[in-house]
């Protein structure tokens, strides 16, 4: 067991990968000699060279399609763009390539790709680059999409990203990245799609991913003074999610409210929600309360960039509201 | 369109014949200069006491490409730029306490406090902005120089991007709809040397970016970007061009930022040696400076003067930026779309 970073136990899961496998390769602006603009790629340089670990030009379109052809031969290509705002100019060889090539060649391409999106994380950075856009990607059948929440699940989801057959989009939040936490040793393999129950309650269940975890132990806490026993469920895979931990403990807790740091409208939410209003309509004893950003750009200015990020607050109040 | 000088590998080319500037043309290049450069220090001072957070891309060093080509255009022409914008902004004639307060994320910024250093627009001034997304604002300057000649006047499009963005695709789609259609747009490459962390030889496999709309037979040209002059002669001559109709050219302007790319920067990919060397013998600003007092055209009083005018307008736009309220709370949700 030590203590790291998250970020750094990104870095530690690229390299035991690349240290396992030598067909897995780094692509990225600034991540080989300048280490990654947020430090997550680090000494990988000089540990694995240049071949493998490769600052690229600026160009997000033909990062992500060289990803895909390399991934069609066989490579597995880890990609860094360096803000998840930019992924929009990836999301045709995403979209259109990497997530239909399975399908649409017969099955005779695996594409086992990774690519890491830094998303949210209320640093200030305005409307370009602090935005979370994994809703799209979920939305996209033939894509994974994960979300590490904890350090050991910041290990442990990337290791299985790199491991999977199919692309992986790893989402990670920018305000985490210097958050420290326990990696044990020796990481159980995780399986993507399963959920982690942060925090056990019985009188409503707040599912949550991403920095939105901790915020939702907040406010778990805070309600627990005025003896309102919250779950906490950390979905940690959003495609696939886990449906059948959320539905597990809408039966446990009765109510429900999502919690995320993305736009509330369209979201992921809005997904879980829809889902446990069909097959979870029985054990319903309240509205389903979503928390998620307004529907607007992400400001600059602090106070109102404060404003606009979900916090415990809010998320307490969800619950409040649905316990009414 | 004369290719003065291809260098090939972003040094700066030989100066050549240097156009001649009269005393009002130095003077003026110099405050304009000067005012750009003692904002962006200021701006950089106000970041290390906290007021500022966030990105904020300083322009230090780069000040004769975007002071030289504001003297080429006319009011109505278009300035289109990135996020390394405050230069541009304060060129273009925007007031520099509105733009200081956007940094500070003010109500009086030009953009209320929503956008920050990177994204701030005058339409008054015919500043489109400001963008953050590395050479996305290519295209829309093809667009802003598409409007033009579809009413029909003569006004030109300054598009500004850097060495990094000319990697992008897009660059290259908005470059090829550029010459099919004539458009009025010039394009102005600041090759400051490196995108981020990354240096020119190791992104780029031309670095001769003048000769990158080649294949779309758009002209272009080197251009020292630390001479406010050549600045000015090469920009006027790809005005003139555009303005009469024969369309798009290539201006790569070979200038270099003091600076880090961004406030945080550890600047491990150059050494501080060559930060010093450009600056001791390219300043732009000094270079201005120095003819001007070679030529006996001014005393140094005069400068001093200059100087302490300067100031006072950045310290104003300081102590502005400070003390102007934050955004109100309900500014949150004003301005996504226009109210039904
Ligand atoms: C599409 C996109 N990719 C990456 C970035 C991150 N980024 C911001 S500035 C920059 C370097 C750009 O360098 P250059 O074009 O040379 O301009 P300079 O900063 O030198 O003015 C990078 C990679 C971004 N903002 N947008
Ligand atoms: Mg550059």
């Amino acid at each position: 067991m030590s203590e790291v970073r998250f970020g750094q136990a990104i870095n530690r899961a690229l390299a035991d990968a690349m240290a396992a496998d030598e067909s897995v390769v780094l692509f990225g602006e600034d991540v080989a000699a300048p280490g990654g603009p947020f430090g997550v790629t680090r000494g990988l340089l000089d540990r694995f060279g240049a071949e493998r670990v490769r600052d690229t030009p600026i160009s997000e379109a033909a990062i992500v399609g060289a990803a895909v052809g390399a991934a069609m031969s066989g490579l597995k290509p880890v990609v860094e763009i360096m803000f998840m705002d930019f992924v929009t100019l990836s999301m045709d060889a995403l979209v259109n390539q990497a997530a239909k090539a399975r399908f649409m060649f017969g099955g005779q391409y695996a594409l086992p790709m990774v690519v890491r999106l830094p998303h949210g994380g209320g640093i200030n950075a305005g409307p370009q680059h602090s935005q979370c856009l994994e809703a799209w990607l979920a939305h996209v059948p033939g894509l994974k999409v994960v979300c590490p929440a904890t350090v050991a699940d910041a290990y442990a989801l990337t290791r299985a990203a790199i491991a999977d057959p199919d692309p992986v989009i790893v989402v990670e939040n920018k305000s985490l990245y210097a958050v420290k936490g326990e990696l044990p040793e020796s990481m159980p393999n995780v399986t993507i799609g399963k959920a982690d129950i942060a925090r056990p309650g019985r009188d409503a269940t707040i599912v949550t991913y991403g920095a939105m975890r901790d915020v939702s132990l907040a406010a778990a806490s805070a309600l627990a003074k005025d003896g309102i026993e919250a779950e906490v469920v950390d979905l940690r895979s959003l495609q696939p999610w886990d449906e059948t931990a959320v539905l597990a403990s809408l039966a446990r807790t009765h109510r429900l409210v999502i919690a995320h740091e993305a736009v509330e409208a369209f979201g992921i939410g809005a997904e879980i929600a829809a889902r446990m209003a069909d097959i979870g309509f029985d054990e319903l004893d309240g509205p389903i309360v979503r928390v998620g950003a307004p529907f607007m750009p992400v400001p600059f200015a602090k106070e109102l960039e404060a404003r606009y990020r979900p916090d415990a607050t809010r998320i307490a109040d969800a619950v409040r509201r649905t316990l009414a | 369109m004369a290719a003065t000088s291809h260098t090939g590998n972003g040094q700066f080319p030989d100066a050549g014949t240097p156009v001649q500037f009269t005393r009002d043309e130095e003077l003026t290049a110099y405050r304009e200069m000067l005012l750009i450069r003692r904002f962006e220090e200021k701006a950089g001072q106000l970041y290390g006491m906290g007021f500022i957070g966030g990105f904020c891309h300083l322009y230090i060093g780069q000040e004769a490409v975007v002071v030289g080509m504001q003297m080429a255009i006319k009011p109505g022409d278009q300035v289109i730029t990135t996020y390394r914008d405050h230069g541009h902004m304060l060129a273009t004639g925007m007031d520099a306490k509105g733009v200081m307060a956007e940094l500070t994320g003010r109500s009086g910024g030009y953009s209320r406090g929503k956008g920050g250093s990177m994204h701030m627009f005058s339409k008054e001034k015919n500043f489109y902005g400001g963008h953050g997304i590395v050479g996305a604002n290519v295209p829309l300057g093809a667009g802003l120089a598409f409007a033009n000649k579809y009413r029909g006047n003569d006004n030109v499009c300054l598009t500004y991007f850097g060495d990094g963005a000319a990697n992008q695709g897009q660059v290259y789609e908005a470059f090829n709809m550029a010459k099919l259609w004539h458009l009025p747009v010039i394009f102005i490459i600041e090759n400051n040397r490196y995108a981020m962390g990354t240096a020119i030889e190791r992104a780029a496999a031309t670095t001769d970016f003048s000769r990158r709309g080649a294949s779309f037979d758009i002209p272009g040209e080197q251009v020292d970007g630390m001479d406010v002059r050549a600045v000015r002669a090469a920009g006027e001559r790809a005005v003139k061009r555009a303005r009469a109709g024969e369309g798009p050219c290539i201006l790569e302007m070979l200038t270099y930022r003091y600076r880090g790319h961004s406030m945080s920067d550890p600047a491990k990919y150059r050494t501080r040696e060559e930060v010093e060397r450009v600056r001791e013998e390219r300043d732009p600003i000094e270079r201005v400076r120095r003819r001007m007092l070679e030529a006996g055209m001014i005393k140094e009083d005069e400068l001093k003067k200059i100087d302490g005018e300067i100031r006072s307008i950045v310290n104003a736009a300081a102590e502005f930026a400070q003390n102007d309220p934050e955004p109100d709370a309900s500014e949150l949700w004003t301005d996504v779309l226009l109210p039904a």
